[in-house]
């Protein structure tokens, strides 16, 4: 099963394992990750999912949909060239054992 | 700075608005004890999702939590299963369904909204649904795997969502709705008119000025029987004709209720030492001061987060501005703002591409706005709408606007992103 590395502003690391075909968000909530919090449910209608994906990651990420790269302009931190939606990224094998950082501020 | 040490606050519902409360109060540094009364069989989720993803025919059946399993022991904050049974605001305590009581310093009504019933005979009958709850939506995801016929009673939100779920589905969907247009009280004739030929032609019968007048056993199934006398064969009816504000244990205390619970500019009850927030709270309008009670996440998580700020000793007043959003399928709303009967509505995008959005106008200003899918639209908007902006249908018309670069052009130039 893919695993997903959140990493915080102070350092901490937390990696979670998840079922495939499950959003990077809902990982997130599920297992209690500070600082990701999903307002919308996963409609990428809140950007309160916002990650900052390494970029070593990113060649194996689905392409940013229009909605998802109108939404990335209105998050709370600054957005760079490496912000994604969590619930945007679902999770399969082939993003392997990713690694993102979350964000100082989300709301 | 204040020691909250000695107070306790009691919150009364483990939704949205009850769990931003307590969250927002560890984030603000309240010390003192925090206790929220959870009378629902399970720990606390999303309710958006339960008329969406959830009903798929990918879904788990497992809920979003609203917060992760570590979340009330890290923060400390007692998640209580119990129920509310009475409130007394001169002791200042609350009786719950197991018979002990509980002292507060402070208590938040966060009771949330209660579906209305299906005024009509049959409307008990198996396989009728409705949905507020995740106990609700399991008995709809687990009936969806056998259903093929369905029909909606009620155009609203919820109603549409389930609707083109259903429809996405494969099942054969009818919707009845007593009004002219769907979502009608919330959405521009405009909007709603698009919403109509959408899911029409989507293959959803939609049959408007049509209200439900008795649901019946017809052998293994059911029928619907409409206001005009036609029956409709369902195996699945689900019906979701608006809701009340839960306030029964409020105006029993003796707290102010009209159409929820009256609070003022700070969220406070009309007794001391009461607050409510979400779905039950009936707030001043922060311009004109007319009372409004708004059903939407926006507003129970913001309302949460001020809550939390009066309690401790903030006395600024609630201005946020409300928006909503719905999916219905593969169409995404969001509407910035609160329109009224009487907006003027100018259209800016092209509906037939699918991608437009509706500026409601009043007294010469911004008062709302209608974007279907159209997310950039709504971002801007937002902040248009907040800073109350004066607007003409001109200004809007004229070629090579739109509010993104206008809330640009006010917001100042945004900042180089960090490399
Ligand atoms: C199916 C569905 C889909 C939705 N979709 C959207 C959407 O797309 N976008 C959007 O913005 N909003 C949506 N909403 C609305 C949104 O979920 C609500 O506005 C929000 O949950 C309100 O939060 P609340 O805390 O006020 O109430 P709730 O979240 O309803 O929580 C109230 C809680 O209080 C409990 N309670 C009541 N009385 C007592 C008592 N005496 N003792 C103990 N507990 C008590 C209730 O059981 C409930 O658990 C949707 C709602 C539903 C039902
Ligand atoms: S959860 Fe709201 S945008 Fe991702």
């Amino acid at each position: 099963m893919p695993t997903i590395t959140f990493t915080q502003p102070t350092g901490e690391a937390t990696e979670v394992t998840v079922e495939e075909g499950t959003s990077l968000m809902r990982a997130a909530v599920t297992n209690g990750i500070e600082g990701i919090v999903g307002e919308c449910g996963g409609q990428a209608m809140c950007a309160t999912c916002h990650v900052f994906v390494r970029p070593e990651f990113a060649g194996q990420l689905p392409e940013v949909s229009d909605d998802e790269d109108e939404m990335l302009d209105c998050t709370t931190a600054e957005r760079t060239d490496s912000s994604r939606l969590g619930c945007q990224i679902k999770m399969s094998g082939e993003l392997g054992n990713i690694v993102v950082d979350v964000p100082s501020d989300q709301v | 700075m204040e020691n909250f040490s000695s107070e306790s606050v009691l919150i009364i519902g483990a939704g949205q608005a009850g769990i931003q409360v307590a969250d927002s109060l560890r984030a603000e540094g309240f010390t003192g004890a925090i206790t929220i009364l959870n009378d629902e069989a399970h720990s606390p989720y999303q309710r958006p999702p339960l008329s969406k993803d959830y009903l798929g025919p990918e879904s788990t059946a497992e809920p979003l939590p609203l917060r992760g399993p570590g979340f009330f022991a890290a923060k400390d904050i007692t998640l209580l299963a119990a129920t509310a049974v009475s409130v007394d605001t001169e002791a200042r305590s609350v009786r719950l369904s197991g018979g002990t009581s509980l002292d507060y310093t402070h208590l938040v009504f966060a009771t949330g909204a209660a579906n209305r019933a299906l005024p009509c005979p049959g409307s008990d009958l198996d396989g009728v649904h409705e949905l507020r709850t995740l106990t609700n939506a399991r008995r709809l995801h687990d009936s969806l795997s056998t259903a093929r016929k369905v029909v909606v009673v009620g155009a609203g939100f919820i109603g549409l969502e389930f609707a083109a779920g259903a429809r996405a589905r494969g099942l054969e969907v009818t919707v009845l709705e007593f009004a002219p247009r769907p979502m009608g009280r919330a959405l521009s004739a405009t909007a709603s008119d698009w919403f109509t030929q959408r899911h029409t032609g989507d293959g959803i019968d939609l049959r408007l000025n049509e209200g439900v007048a008795a649901i019946h056993r017809d052998g293994d199934g059911l029928s619907v029987e409409s206001t005009t006398g036609t029956r409709y064969p369902a195996d699945l009816v689900l019906y979701g004709v608006g809701v009340n504000p839960r306030t029964e244990l409020a105006q029993a205390a003796g707290l102010e209720v009209e159409n929820g619970i009256v609070v003022d500019s700070a969220l406070r009850a009309s007794v001391p030492g009461v607050w409510a927030v979400g779905d039950c709270a009936s707030f001043p309008h922060r311009d004109s001061g007319a009372r409004m009670r708004l059903e939407s996440v926006q507003n129970a998580t913001d309302q949460g987060r001020h809550a939390a700020r009066s309690i401790m000793g903030d006395e600024s007043s609630y201005a946020q501005t409300p928006w909503f959003w719905s999916t219905q399928g593969a169409i995404r709303l969001q509407i910035a703002g609160v329109s009224e009967p009487g907006d003027e509505p100018v259209l800016l995008g092209d509906p037939a591409a699918g991608k437009f959005s509706i500026a409601l106008l009043r007294n010469g200003a911004l008062a709302a706005v209608e974007s279907v899918n159209s997310p950039a639209d709504h971002i801007a908007a937002r902040k248009l709408v907040d800073l109350g902006l004066a607007l003409t249908t001109d200004e809007i018309s004229a070629p090579g606007f739109s509010f993104k670069a206008l809330a640009k052009s006010l917001t100042g130039i945004p900042q180089p992103a960090p490399a």
